[in-house]
């Protein structure tokens, strides 16, 4: 292990850090949305909308983002849709994410126990009065551990945005490996970068599912 | 002159080709106390819960407060705030405070102001013994105070028709008490409707004005007040009530 060739090669890893942090970021946020957006069309049954969200989710849960992202990258072109392997990259990763997403709130949702939905019934309140003080409350604290394992999962899949050119952490390592032939030390860097964001945000993310454990209390 | 609130007409309900329970007739009066007394697993609970709409059924009718209701026809979400309900599970919303849980609907269902909303569950706390838990949340409070509060919630709605699904069941015999006093006091003082199913057979037979025995889905006996305890008429009463250790 030489560290003067890990001490040159921070800068560009430091690049690549930002873009895995900004691209996660993005892509988290934009695979919530989709992912409580669909699951909210399934828990109101909404006709159609619903069956669309359950082949949709089927299809994205079951297919690898690699794939995925190599028909966004190399086959929608061919068909006159180019788009950068940035915008490839999120898009890819929203959609991959949002049908983990959706089936994590969706989990929570079904997780709220019929009893308390039949106590808010029995108190006369209506079905949009159900949802939003009993069901959605109870059942997003029940789907935390579920949107943090997608959040921690989600984050370690930019590492495939390597294939499309992304210059993210992991293409930076492997760029520097087909450079230098290091890959002692680039591949130990890239470990600790990812350890770096990884461990203190699960850690974060333990600690909200014990904050929010109301919902599982019983009562 | 006594007022006709409830009248069950000819109900039956199945599960698919299994008939749950089978022609069930019954009316009730203001003011009185119901009990349905019987084996467990024969219906009870799910006759109960057809009252306020919790489960369908496929013939018969009820007639509630002059209305009648069809099956799958009605609004229940209407008819529900004037029948009350309690559980066995209590189901008090774990994410609330007791003051909030007993609001929520008076505030958000009836539309009353939250001022007075509150002022009336301090005094319901109050009432059942519990004014310095307004703050708590669920987990702090034992299986017999969440009972109390689960029917003060359920009172805080003004019912017509309070409706008890074996609501000692699962609490502690020295809650228990604490529990059916509370009840017994409705229907002394407040001459609360009420139908009640129950294993608690002591309580049963102070309490009731009315008893309803069931077995397998069918209504086998229906008598007034005590006379249930004193003198079942079917052999299956006769089993069941030596059965239980009263």
């Amino acid at each position: 292990m030489d560290w003067q060739i890990i001490q040159q090669s921070l800068p560009q890893f430091a690049k690549g850090f930002q873009e895995t942090l900004w691209l996660s970021f993005v892509g988290i946020v934009g695979a919530m949305v989709v992912g409580l957006c669909c699951s909210l069309l399934q828990y109101f049954k909404v006709p159609v909308a619903k069956q669309l969200v359950s082949v949709y989710v089927e299809l994205f849960r079951n297919t690898p983002l690699l794939i995925q992202l190599f028909s966004l990258y190399y086959a929608f072109p061919v068909m006159g849709l180019k788009m950068s392997a940035v915008t490839c990259g999120i898009i890819g990763l929203v959609f991959l994410g949002g049908a983990y997403m959706a089936e994590g709130f969706t989990g929570g949702f079904d997780g709220v126990s019929q009893t308390q939905i039949d106590s808010g019934k029995a108190l006369g309140m209506s079905n949009w009065q159900l949802a939003r003080y009993i069901v959605f409350p109870q059942g997003f604290s029940l789907s935390v551990p579920s949107l943090a394992a997608n959040i921690i999962f989600l984050i370690k899949e930019t590492s495939i945005f390597s294939v499309i050119a992304i210059p993210e952490l992991t293409n930076t390592a492997l760029d520097l490996i087909g450079l230098y032939y290091r890959s002692n030390e680039y591949l130990f860097v890239l470990v600790i970068a990812y350890a770096i964001i990884l461990i203190p945000l699960s850690l974060l993310l333990t600690w909200l599912e014990k904050r929010v454990r109301y919902g599982t209390f019983g009562n | 002159m006594a007022e006709r609130i409830l009248e069950v007409k000819n109900l039956s309900k199945s599960y698919g080709d299994q008939q749950v329970l089978h022609d069930i007739n019954f009316s009730l009066n203001k003011g009185e106390v119901m009990t349905m007394l019987g084996p467990s697993g024969i219906g009870k609970s799910t006759l109960l819960r057809c009252l306020n709409g919790l489960e369908d059924f496929q013939t018969g009718e009820l007639v509630f407060e002059g209305q009648t209701i069809k099956p799958s026809a009605a609004n229940w979400q209407q008819l529900r705030q004037k029948i009350g309900m309690v559980f066995q599970s209590y189901d008090l919303f774990p994410n609330m405070t007791v003051l909030q849980n007993i609001t929520l609907a008076p505030i958000k269902v009836q539309k009353r102001s939250k001022q007075e909303a509150e002022a009336e569950a301090r005094k319901l706390l109050k009432r059942v013994q519990l004014a310095d838990y307004a703050d708590a949340y669920p987990r702090e409070l034992s299986g017999g105070q969440k009972q109390r509060i689960a029917i003060a919630r359920a009172l805080a709605m003004h019912p017509d028709l309070m409706l008890f699904d074996e609501v000692t069941a699962s609490l502690d015999p020295e809650m228990v008490r604490s529990v059916l006093d509370l009840i017994k006091e409705l229907s002394e003082q407040d001459h609360m409707t009420m139908i009640i199913v129950t294993h608690e057979m002591n309580f049963a037979r102070q309490i009731a004005d009315q008893v309803l025995f069931l077995d397998e889905g069918t209504i086998l006996e229906q008598t007034a007040g005590k006379d249930f305890f004193t003198n079942p008429q079917t052999q299956r009463a006769k089993d069941f009530l030596a059965s239980m250790d009263f």
